[in-house]
């Protein structure tokens, strides 16, 4: 093992270079007591994945913290409610940590009743809800026979797992919102599963699947609407994008509902060309085929030059990667892949097993990969490897700064979309621009000059 | 944007909605990277300390470290100990810092972790530190944690040791590095010896070398807080924020302490330069007096487009009151005041600063939010918004201008290195103020009335 110095020795499992066979990669697991880890907790994934749907009220049920970091982060975009860009909270104090929080949830879920006619309320309860022994399970019934609204619980303590079990919790709250009493008719539409609408990408993939001719059901859940997420019974297909949040979504509707599903990934030309047909041949009707091979052929020809033109300052140079889960991760190295560019770190915040085993064939033989890294350790094996450019979240950019190393956000704070054709190219130019800008040259100390 | 928002208010007393506070613990992790060599650590749940990394990244640019002990179900049904036990084990081991400050959670707070306990039976390596802080995220706000460390550091470290040694201790407030960088600026010029509790310049402002250091070169050092005993006396700016942390120095080591405002505006930074006068006897050098004289020259200048602006200041207590002062003294009119941290002293404070000015007709409030703030807007109109980042939402509904000072701004740059502070922050202030108010004059008049000399 290289780089002895900066690892924990319980880190050690959680760190491979890729030629090393055995057990694999130690994943899924809680973080060691100690490390500064980038880890988010189980609240935090619940929210993302519900916070998209924009005409929900999203209520944090605890101290005002937890509320306040999530406020308006994601960038989710939304056609027209604005709603969930605001922020509401118990914001518990002294005396409800005491007596207990139900009394002020409730009244806190009438002043809501009060002045707005919401649908549905999505009650999270953080860490210490539970602790002080709160039943909101009991407030959100009563409330639903009160107000004849759906008001559904989210247990999301952040100590009772990873981000990945909020993305369960939430997965099970939009069961909850849109199992219907009978299974409607199915139509010939699919729905979106794990597509949070980041700066607008699922309006690019849902005009892709127009110019196909696939009629979309229901967003799960960027830009959605209550209304059209309980349409999603209906649809004859699934299309999982984020699977590490929505593969379990997408098993239950298979149970309930009995929709496939199918796995796609709309980042990189190969991978948003391949997905269109393979949705095409799932939907099995032989207009859309013939209309996707055309679509993908037209927009090969218009993308593929232009891509051609980066790939003079891209290839060779080398990548890092940091992001939350296993699936965007492979996506990026065949991204990178694409543009001639050498991956040499990997790391994941909630990959699997399956998603390390996949980065390894991936990756050359001495890429590092790493589950749940703190910054000590991205810095020892950027600064090893070499890396020109780190691809990552918030936390890791001033890091990687620091060190003078390009970035990318492909986490919430995009600046572009960066899924489909299009987004290909703004990923490309985008890494090109950080990693080819002039202020590489004038960073040397004033003693290097 | 915020159609939600309707214009009739309503009476709202549990629900918040668009908080102008955060927690505890992110104002403890804050103090604590204001320490040299120092790692904050996290007792709590996995989640909350990533939050408060991200939520301090965010405002500054640059990397927050802090660790966590990393609660899993077993610790909140058993207690922490073993978790922080373990967690003082790895991070000297691996991060090596010279001490570890722990403040707690929501979490570890409710099920009654005893800190001071679990710190005693910890194995610390020889000449290294553990000190702690509880902060309990449903009392007060980012604020309260944030004094909360500064006297955690006190309690466990800061010794008389009847000698003093003839400095001044700083509580700098609730600022950024380029406040603190300003205030030690202004000190040396006065020619006094300081120490200045926390210091975060040089930590969260560090310079770009190519290299990432997980404890860059700022930071008040350990032998530094030790030494705070020893001081002649002590000054607390902010007063709403800082007196706690004298009081603390003041219980412990008997150093007399004084409070004063957030040297924010003229008369602010005039009794700052006058403590720091009488406390070292000098004169106020040439120096001073000349940036005080631009400041005034400035607002001579400009004061017909700012004469009766009306303005809405939300954000940390001090802060707000500082810029309710400066505002005054422009001879706009501070007709809102919210502050999330809640606390009576915020409330008779800006009272009285209206009445000093004798300006009626403006409204208070601590334990606000900025709900309510843009419902007040909504019913009465203000010509321009002072605050962070979250208020954008409502300067963009209502169509009013933000000026950006305070905590957290997360959609500029540059805001953390330049002071607000000070004389030179006074005249920073008033440009952006300016530019603020002219720049939509100059949007929003007809054409012939656009004025190229103004
Ligand atoms: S649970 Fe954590 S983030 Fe939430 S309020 Fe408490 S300390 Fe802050
Ligand atoms: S770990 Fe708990 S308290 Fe902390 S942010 Fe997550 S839910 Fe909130």
């Amino acid at each position: 093992m290289k780089n002895d110095a900066a690892i924990l020795p319980e880190r050690a499992q959680s760190i491979r270079f890729s030629e090393c066979s055995g057990d694999g990669i130690k994943c899924e697991s809680a973080s060691v007591s100690g490390a500064v880890s980038q880890r988010a907790c189980v609240y935090c994934g619940a929210r993302v994945v519900l916070n998209p749907i924009t005409d929900a009220f999203h209520l944090v049920h605890g101290p005002i913290g937890c509320a306040s970091y999530t406020w308006d982060i994601r960038g989710s975009l939304s056609s027209d409610e604005e709603g969930y860009r605001n922020s509401y909270s118990t914001d518990l104090r002294e005396t409800d940590v005491i007596f207990g929080g139900e009394k002020k949830l409730v009244a806190a879920i009438d002043e809501i009743m009060a002045s707005h006619a919401p649908k549905v309320i999505f009650i999270y309860a953080t860490c210490i809800v539970g602790v002080i022994g709160d039943d909101i399970d009991a407030v959100c019934r009563n409330a639903e026979a009160k107000y004849g609204i759906r008001v559904i619980p989210v247990k999301s303590p952040g100590f009772s797992g990873t981000k990945k079990t909020g993305y369960k919790m939430a997965c099970n709250a939009i069961m909850s919102l849109i199992t219907p009493a009978v299974l409607p008719e199915k139509t010939c539409g699919v729905n979106i599963l794990g597509d949070f609408n980041l700066a607008g990408e699922m309006w690019i993939i849902k005009n892709y699947l127009r110019r196909i001719g696939v009629e979309v059901v229901a967003n799960i859940t960027g830009d959605a609407k209550v209304e059209d997420l309980k349409q999603a019974p209906s649809a004859q297909l699934n299309l999982v994008q984020c699977a590490g949040s929505m593969t379990y979504l997408a098993k239950q509707m298979e149970e309930a509902f009995l929709i496939p599903f199918i796995k796609v990934s709309f980042f990189g030309v190969t991978d948003t060309s391949d997905s269109l047909m393979r949705i095409a041949y799932a939907v099995g009707d032989k207009e859309v085929i013939q209309r996707a091979k055309a679509f993908i052929e037209e927009e090969k020809n218009r993308v593929i030059p232009l891509l051609n033109k980066y790939k003079k300052n891209l290839e060779g140079k080398k990548a890092a990667i940091y992001v939350g889960g296993g699936f965007k991760a492979i996506s990026l190295i065949r991204q990178f892949n694409e543009f001639g560019m050498n991956t040499v770190m990997v790391g994941t915040q909630t990959g699997s097993k399956d998603d390390y085993e996949v980065i390894s064939h991936l990756v050359d033989e001495d890429a590092v990969i790493l589950d749940d890294a703190n910054p000590a350790e991205l810095e020892a094996f950027m600064k090893e490897m070499g890396a020109d450019i780190l691809v990552g979240g918030v936390k890791e950019r001033p890091l990687a700064y620091k060190l003078g190393v390009a970035f990318c956000d492909h986490n919430h704070e995009r600046k572009h979309p960066l899924a489909g054709y299009e987004g290909t190219l703004n990923f490309a130019s985008e890494i090109n621009l950080s990693m080819n800008s002039p202020v590489w040259e004038i960073i040397g100390g004033i003693n290097n000059v | 944007m915020l159609e939600l928002t309707p214009k009739k208010l309503s009476d709202r007393s549990t629900l918040r909605i668009n908080p102008i506070k955060t927690c505890q613990p992110v104002g403890a992790m804050y103090a604590a990277l204001g320490v040299h060599q120092c790692m904050p650590h996290s007792h709590g749940s996995q989640g909350c300390c990533s939050f408060h990394r991200m939520f301090l990244t965010r405002h500054f640019k640059d990397p927050a470290i802090a660790s966590s002990s990393s609660f899993t179900e077993g610790a909140s049904v058993f207690g922490g100990g073993s978790n922080l036990k373990t967690a003082i084990k790895n991070i000297f081991d691996i991060y090596d810092p010279e001490i570890i400050a722990v403040h707690t959670t929501c979490l570890s707070e409710t099920i009654g972790d005893d800190l001071s306990g679990y710190i005693q039976d910890a194995k610390v390596p020889e000449g290294k530190l553990v000190v702690h802080t509880n902060t309990p995220s449903y009392v007060g706000s980012h604020i309260t944690g944030y004094y909360n460390m500064i006297s955690g550091f006190i309690k466990y470290l800061s010794e008389s040791t009847g000698e003093k040694n003839g400095k001044l201790a700083l509580f700098p407030g609730f600022v950024n590095p380029g406040d603190m960088r300003e205030m030690k600026r202004l000190m040396k010029l006065m020619g006094t010896e300081f120490i200045m509790l926390p210091d975060t310049s040089g930590v969260l402002d560090a310079p770009m070398t190519g290299n990432y250091t997980m404890y860059p070169k700022g930071g008040t050092t350990i032998a530094d807080i030790r030494d705070l005993g020893n001081c002649e006396m002590s000054l607390g700016l902010g007063e709403l924020t800082s007196e706690f942390a004298a009081d603390t120095l003041e219980k412990k080591c008997k150093v007399p302490y004084k409070t004063l405002p957030l040297p924010i505006g003229v008369e602010n930074t005039d009794a700052f330069i006058m403590a720091l006068n009488q406390f070292s006897k000098n004169e106020v050098p040439y120096e001073i007096e000349e940036e005080r004289g631009q400041l005034m020259d400035i607002l001579l200048d400009s004061h017909q487009y700012t004469h009766n602006k009306t303005v809405a200041i939300f954000g940390d207590p001090d802060t707000v009151l500082g810029m309710a002062q400066i505002a005054l003294e422009m001879g706009m009119i501070p007709k809102y005041m919210v502050t999330g941290t809640p606390g009576a002293a915020f409330d008779r404070k800006a009272a009285a600063l209206l009445e000093k000015f004798g300006v009626e007709g403006c409204t208070a409030k601590q334990a606000g939010d900025l709900f309510e703030l843009h419902q007040w807007i909504k019913n009465d109109p203000v010509d321009l918004l002072i605050g962070g980042t979250h208020g954008k939402q409502v300067a963009r509904a209502e169509d009013i201008p933000l000026v950006r000072v305070g905590f957290p701004i997360i959609d500029r740059y540059v805001h953390s290195y330049l002071p607000i502070v000070g004389y030179k922050g006074a005249i920073r202030l008033a440009e952006l103020i300016l530019n603020a108010l002219m720049d939509r004059q100059d949007r929003d008049c007809e054409d012939e009335d656009l004025e190229m000399v103004m």
